[in-house]
């Protein structure tokens, strides 16, 4: 039946899924109050999904957005003749904190730096976690310089595949030319405890440039 | 042989063009919708002349709160054209919102302080 279906760039019409067999779950505890995010960025397959799917409490939900001529900036498409859509997608994940907070995480690729999407994932975001593979360094250039592009402040995560090669830090932020402040970790986005570490990382990090900035404001009162 | 059509499938086809299911429109009536706003539906509005699409939002939206990326998610619909049916739903009186971040009563650096709070405390 659905096979019948088939026509490009429409819409499903939406029927609810059914709730998972565990009963809750999918809805947020009606105690939370404040939702923030944190994005996951890096090039392709460098393990985004995976890292949010280990961390997540819900499964992993991905949205879909058909950029069309009509609705993408000019520039963006110029020169692609012929090229009328393309399909930028992010998967998402939640983590209850407390009681009151809920954290998300958004994970995209960087080529999606002209689409609405993207504006929506960074506006109001705390920070990124830059994913990064030691067997393509420079293809984490792409994304870094999107985020500072953006003024979203970011740590380094380097993911370990097996077999991959493992470099000194010290020639990796050489490499990523990082800034000496940025910190760089390496993790496993299998491993729950090893993304929850990178996570905290960042978010220490965060804090540092917060309490910073405050510290600067104090001097001017 | 084609694979029976699962969910994945399912996305990439379909009868209604976006600008249909949102009336022809590209942006909402609000402004007001983040990815992480959360949303929470009255049980008190009728549903009765509600689209397929806000009906499926409104079924999926009283059995709690969510926030705007999960109900486009859970919908297989684009956050752009979710926005237009929340905004919609929001002026007929079937939604509220929760901003995402309660404006100046909550310092940035309590929310870091808490954020770090609960990642420590799930290792």
């Amino acid at each position: 039946m659905d096979s019948a279906l088939a026509s490009d760039g429409g819409i499903v019409p939406p029927s609810v899924p059914p709730a998972p067999s565990d009963g809750g779950g999918r809805y947020l505890r009606q105690s939370v109050r404040t939702a923030v995010k944190i994005l996951v960025v890096g090039h392709f397959a460098v393990g985004k999904t995976t890292f949010v799917g280990s961390l997540s409490e819900i499964r992993p939900l991905r949205t879909e957005e058909q950029m069309t001529q009509a609705g993408a900036y000019v520039d963006d498409l110029a020169g692609i003749q012929g090229k009328t859509t393309t399909t930028v997608a992010m998967d998402f994940g939640r983590l209850t904190l407390s009681d009151s907070l809920v954290l998300y995480l958004f994970g995209a690729p960087g080529q999606q730096r002209f689409t609405r999407l993207w504006q929506d994932m960074t506006q109001g975001a705390l920070g990124a976690l830059v994913l990064a593979d030691t067997r393509r360094l420079e293809q984490s250039f792409d994304v870094m310089g999107l985020l500072e592009e953006h003024g979203l402040p970011y740590a380094v995560a380097v993911n370990h595949f097996d077999g991959a090669p493992v470099h000194p830090d010290e020639e990796i932020r050489e490499a990523l030319d990082l800034l000496p402040e940025t910190p760089l970790v390496t993790c496993d986005a299998r491993d729950r405890v090893s993304s929850t570490r990178a996570l905290i990382t960042l978010v220490e990090y965060l804090q540092s440039l917060q309490s910073l900035r405050a510290g600067t404001a104090q001097e001017y009162v | 042989m084609t694979p029976p059509p699962g969910p994945a499938a399912r996305r990439d086809k379909g009868l209604v063009r976006p600008y249909v299911v949102t009336e022809g429109r590209s942006h909402p009536t609000r402004n007001t919708f983040d990815l992480v706003t959360l949303v929470m539906a009255h049980d008190d509005r009728p549903l009765t002349g509600l689209s397929p699409e806000k009906r499926a939002l409104m079924e999926l939206c009283l059995g709690g709160a969510l926030s705007v990326a999960e109900i486009a998610g859970h919908l297989m619909l684009p956050v752009s054209v979710t926005k237009v049916l929340l905004g919609d739903l929001v002026d007929s009186g079937h939604l509220s919102t929760r901003a995402p971040i309660p404006s100046a009563d909550l310092p940035e650096a309590q929310i870091l302080q808490e954020v770090l709070d609960g990642l420590r405390a799930r290792l």
